[in-house]
């Protein structure tokens, strides 16, 4: 924000900030609350609040360049005769096509299969094109069933249902009219151009009892060759994940709240649901309590940008991470070469959340045929299994710096933090101290 | 004819058996007894068998059928025929909540009555209830056709899309966006067939048509929630 033109004499209120009142102008002007994508933009407990301890006499680190650490995980192992390896812990989080352009979608499985990690459909079923270029494809199975059919249910390689979102628990998928083209409308059975607000409710099942028999239901439809994950939104992330793990999952995945989402409504982004530092040590304290942890494997997701959100995520108990966002920057969503035509719509690089508009200069979150065309799926997918590889390599980095030989060892011990806040909530003691907010000493 | 005993077989190798003919198809009749409501039996299907059941099921019977005709002599849980792709689901007896669920094709019978959410969110299927639906019946159905030979419950149609809707009896409240349309020549037409694969005697011309208007498809700056 360009302050240059304030006057030492002339003082901002912090409640109401300028942003604050140009929305309040905004919702007087048009009375429909803000929509947008993206994810929470407020300042939230990170993972930039943990520091690893590194290796020295207490503990002896691995060589970084000579000495293995393996960053395999298999995802599955409790019921499905056929559970997904991945040479990654990083996967794809789900994205759909409608949300993003087809050729956005096939570059994430281009990118994912380079490095051998899996990705996910999203709300309006499977394409061909992902299909195709995606190794390890996981079908999302949400409340709408958009494209929903036995067909491409068998030709996954596992099945997410998705109870929420860590963008907006509690609230259903949406996908405005702009994007809701001739081939979006037909896999989704809609209207062309229709305002599309999915149910945030699955609507052949309430409550975890039924979701034991809907988990049976899609293992018997698909011979249980396939794993089945729970996705949940975090909020009471303890309680959510034991009923999941009860009802049956093979795996959980906890989204926090700086998840992101294609569009829904600003005030359900940023004031629903907690972060993803403070879900993670609930989700892996449910399920040792369950004697499960580990049995049950945990995907993370929520704002994990680098090596060291991976790492952290691991020493904290999850079994893998999904990205979303950070993989369509690796495609070049906000790329500043674009900076001049954000602007004629409002917006600049580094701040467009618009997804929902279907104007995405980057021709990512866009139906727009031409937009969409300046995505090279071959050199996205590339730039994503880049990306991935960094991420990775950095998590190794750290994981050998603790002297683990599996990105899987790292644990809250190799932790400290650096805020109380932050230590309360990944339960590791604050930095010079052996205090853990919340625990005796 | 193949017969399987429930008491002696489980749903497991039921629905394996069944499945198994999608790559060998030898055997097209199937008999399945001793159900004791049992979830999930005959799900899955995907060849053009004609399954047989003597008793009442549980859960999402049938569920995602596609080609099969399905028979169930008796009561149906949750969600019968849910997310059915194609094939035919004939229930004779009372059928529970989610009848039908997210169909995409295909048709559903049900001789008795339903529970709530009849055809809930159904993307193309038809649906020809001989008795009465409960409330909610096609909340955000998208496409296909719900007959309903008795009465509705509360909020038929909530923000319905493109499902049209015939009803003879009562209906309690239409849900929001859901209106009275008039019955057509063409939806005479397209009710008298759909009554004739049902094998009822009702007439036409005695339901009524509802349908959505359309008015919640788009937000409305001023007006949206």
């Amino acid at each position: 924000m360009n302050n240059n033109h304030l006057q030492d004499n002339l003082r901002e209120s912090a409640t109401f900030d300028r942003p604050t009142m140009a929305e309040i102008r905004r919702a007087a002007e048009t009375g429909i609350y803000d929509i947008r994508g993206f994810g929470a933009k407020r300042k939230l407990p990170h993972f930039d609040d943990l520091l690893f301890l590194g290796a020295s006499m207490s503990r002896y680190p691995l060589e970084g360049y000579r000495e293995a650490c393996d960053t395999s995980v298999t995802l599955g192992t409790r019921f499905a005769k056929k559970p997904i390896v991945i040479d990654t812990p990083v996967t794809i989080a789900g994205m759909s096509f409608g949300a993003l352009s087809a050729n956005a979608k096939e570059a994430l499985g281009r990118g994912a299969s380079a490095v051998g990690t899996s990705t996910t459909t999203g709300d309006g079923g499977m394409t061909p094109e992902e299909r195709g270029q995606s190794d390890k494809l996981v079908y999302q199975y949400l409340p709408s069933r958009y494209g929903m059919n036995p067909d491409d249910l068998r030709k996954a390689d596992a099945i997410e249902i998705v109870l929420g979102q860590g963008a907006k628990p509690g609230g259903g998928g949406m996908l405005l009219g702009q994007k809701i083209t001739d081939r979006v409308a037909g896999m989704r059975t809609l209207p062309k151009g229709v305002d599309q607000r999915s149910a945030c409710r699955h609507p052949d099942w309430t409550g975890p009892d039924d979701l034991t028999i809907k988990i049976q239901e899609l293992r018997e439809i698909t011979d249980w060759q396939i794993p089945i994950y729970i996705k949940i939104g975090a909020t009471r992330t303890y309680y959510d994940v034991k009923l999941a793990v009860k009802a049956g999952a093979d795996v959980v995945v906890v989204d926090g709240m700086q998840g992101g989402t294609a569009a829904t409504q600003e005030v359900f982004i940023e004031h629903v649901g907690i972060p993803t530092l403070a879900a993670i040590p609930q989700a892996v304290q449910a399920l040792q309590d369950m004697g499960m942890h580990r049995k049950v494997q945990l995907i993370v997701s929520g704002g994990i940008r680098n090596g060291a959100d991976v790492a952290k995520c691991m020493a904290l108990g999850a079994d893998a991470v999904a990205i979303g966002t950070a993989a369509l920057v690796a495609l070049g969503c906000n790329d500043p070469k674009y900076d001049d035509e954000f602007k004629q719509i409002g917006s600049a690089a580094g701040f467009y959340d618009d997804y929902h508009e279907g104007k995405d200069p980057a021709g990512i979150s866009t139906q727009d045929p031409q937009l969409a065309q300046r995505l090279n799926p071959v050199d996205g997918g590339r730039k994503l299994a880049n990306y991935i590889r960094v991420l990775t390599l950095e998590a190794q980095t750290l994981a050998r710096a603790c002297g683990k030989s599996n990105l899987n060892n790292l644990e809250p011990e190799d932790m400290v933090a650096l805020t109380v806040e932050s230590a309360a909530m990944a339960k590791v003691p604050l930095v010079g101290t052996n205090w853990i907010p919340g625990q005796a000493f | 004819m193949q017969s399987i005993n429930l008491a002696e077989h489980s749903v497991r190798q039921l629905n394996q058996l069944l499945h198994d003919q999608y790559h060998h198809f030898d055997q097209p009749q199937w008999q399945v007894s001793a159900t004791s409501g049992q979830h999930n039996i005959a799900c899955g299907l995907n060849q053009k068998l004609e399954v047989n059941i003597d008793g009442h099921v549980g859960y999402f019977c049938a569920g995602m059928n596609q080609l099969a005709h399905v028979t169930v002599h008796g009561n149906a849980g949750q969600g019968v025929a849910e997310n059915m792709m194609s094939g035919t689901v004939h229930v004779k007896g009372d059928a529970s909540s989610a009848a039908g669920a997210t169909a995409h094709g295909g048709l559903l019978i049900i001789d008795g009555n339903t529970g709530a959410r009849c055809g809930i969110s159904m993307k193309g299927c038809d649906i020809v209830v001989k008795g009465n639906v409960g409330h909610m019946s096609c909340f955000m159905a998208q496409a296909g056709t719900l007959v309903v030979c008795g009465d509705a419950g509360e909020a038929l149609g909530d923000s319905l899309y493109e499902t049209v809707i015939y009803v003879k009896g009562k209906v309690q409240s239409l849900g929001a966006d859901c209106v009275e349309k008039p019955l057509t020549k063409k939806h005479l037409m397209q009710l008298k067939k759909l009554l004739k694969s049902a094998d009822t005697e009702e007439d036409p011309s005695q339901f009524k048509r509802y349908g959505s208007a359309r008015q919640l498809y788009n937000f409305k700056v001023d007006n949206a929630y």
